[in-house]
């Protein structure tokens, strides 16, 4: 299906910058490759230039210098909206359209894509169980819905015409500890099975570590480091050892209030 | 001879004249919805042509019904015939509650909700038909049924510059110092203005997302 780019990366960064209008840099000197299959987690505080990082790979934003290639080609040259069907997008606040069912935010692509209405109905049926949700969820509109069942619509859509990148702006991080968990674990089995390649942005190191499987780590607009979950632990750089520290200060200070 | 009695006599005139009343509005909603759901859009979408649409709107509503009446009667074409030149003052006027409720209703779409459109590769045409328009109507409804409402009372003074409608009853019954011929101009303008209100408000609260 995805012969032709095989062994070259699937998503390469060339010495990306990006400035608002306004001139202010918000990222600068990005040089970064995403894998075929991996999960690689954009980590960094809000304002580090993660999100904008990602908004570069489906163009809705374009880099103020370098060049985002998206499957070997250039973004700049692509067209647009093909680019952006080729790529499912999900993020925090889901989004979902609220004057449409469960059924028909899901199959909005295949539909504009001309999808027969058959085929679109076995695609959700489909993409409903893959998410855990169940079929009669279909005919519910998005205010019926908990905030971890919209999220599982919110990634069954940006699956639904079967994109072979996943870009994931902090999907879980408006869910309740308990959901978030959940959905981390089932997000794990599904990209085991799909071997989709993902681009993830959290601030958390726990989700960081949990799902990546590299980790980059972004400050202030700039790239700092790559690393293996494993490799983020052992590092020895200030910025890695921070977030490491206050990961492992929350759960000290739970044992010292003796708290099992 | 009561009120009701009078009306039986006159239906003829009565109805003939509603339907005079009906179609100066409804001819000038149409035009102001034309012209203006597509400047609404234009402003909500293009931040530089936000404050001139908005502002000239304002201005025409500023000026007085009856000033701008005589301000069009010179203008050739129009001032030829009353009830073209009463089209166009009331749709003038019916523009600024159209756009302005059509810039704020796609404004007012959740930021969430088009950025998942456009990142999911929706064209700007695919965003505005199938998200931003259907999640704005009724907000641009209820612009539409301010325009209707106030049209409809303002197309009584369009009997001044003789282009007919309800208007006629009312200035006939002035000239005449007869309540009657008063009502009879006022009763079915404020049925027309209660019903329009009663009408689109509830296509309105149906067409509310929820």
């Amino acid at each position: 299906m995805e012969s032709s780019f095989a062994n070259g990366p699937v998503i390469e960064f060339r010495d990306v910058a990006y400035a608002l209008p306004s001139g202010q840099q918000l990222l600068s000197g990005l040089n970064l490759q995403v894998q075929r299959g991996e999960t690689l987690v954009l980590l960094g505080r809000s304002g580090s230039g993660k999100t904008t990082t990602l908004k570069l790979v489906n163009r809705l934003l374009t880099p103020s210098s370098g060049e985002v290639r998206v499957n070997g080609a250039p973004t700049a040259e692509s067209d647009v909206i093909r680019l952006r069907r080729s790529v499912g997008y999900v993020i925090q606040d889901v989004g979902l359209f609220p004057h449409f069912t469960v059924e028909k935010n899901i199959g909005l692509v295949p539909r504009i894509e001309g999808w027969t209405a058959e085929r679109i109905h076995r695609r959700v049926e489909v993409l409903l169980q893959m998410v855990g949700l169940e079929a009669q969820m279909a005919l519910r509109y998005p205010h019926q819905l908990s905030g971890g069942q919209r999220q599982r619509v919110g990634v069954a859509r940006a699956l639904a015409a079967d994109p072979s990148i996943l870009l994931m702006d902090e999907p879980f991080g408006a869910l309740d500890a308990l959901t978030r968990d959940q959905l981390q674990r089932e997000f794990l089995s599904l990209q085991q099975r799909l071997n989709k390649t993902v681009v993830f942005v959290t601030h958390d190191l726990r989700e960081a570590l949990r799902l990546g499987s590299r980790i980059a780590l972004m400050e202030a607009g700039r790239l700092v480091m790559v690393l293996s979950p494993e490799d983020f632990l052992r590092s020895s750089d200030p910025l890695a050892t921070a977030y490491v520290r206050a990961f492992a200060d929350g759960l000290d200070s739970v044992a010292n209030r003796g708290l099992p | 001879m009561n009120l009701f009695h009078f009306f039986l006599q006159n239906r003829g005139e009565i109805l003939e004249l509603t339907l005079e009343h009906l179609w100066l509005v409804g001819i000038s909603t149409l035009l102001a919805v034309l012209v203006g759901v597509p400047l609404g859009i234009l402003s909500a979408h293009r931040q530089v042509w936000n404050k001139p649409v908005l502002g000239t709107a304002n201005v025409i509503q500023t000026i007085p019904s009856l000033a701008l009446f005589g301000f069009l009667l010179p203008v050739p074409w129009l001032g030829d015939r009353a009830d073209r030149l009463a089209i166009l003052a009331l749709t003038l006027y019916a523009l600024l509650p159209v756009i302005r409720n059509t810039f704020t209703g796609i404004r007012g779409v959740d930021p969430a909700v088009v950025e998942a459109g456009r990142g999911m590769g929706l064209t700007g045409r695919q965003l505005l038909l199938q998200v931003e328009l259907p999640l704005a109507m009724s907000v641009i409804l209820s612009g539409i049924r301010v325009a209707v409402v106030v049209s409809v009372g303002l197309a009584t003074i369009a009997a001044a510059i003789g282009a007919g409608g309800l208007g006629e009853f009312i200035f006939r019954g002035l000239a005449m110092v007869n309540n009657q011929l008063i009502l009879a101009g006022a009763i079915p303008a404020a049925v027309l203005a209660l019903s329009a209100d009663f009408g689109l408000g509830w296509l309105e609260r149906r067409l509310r997302p929820r």
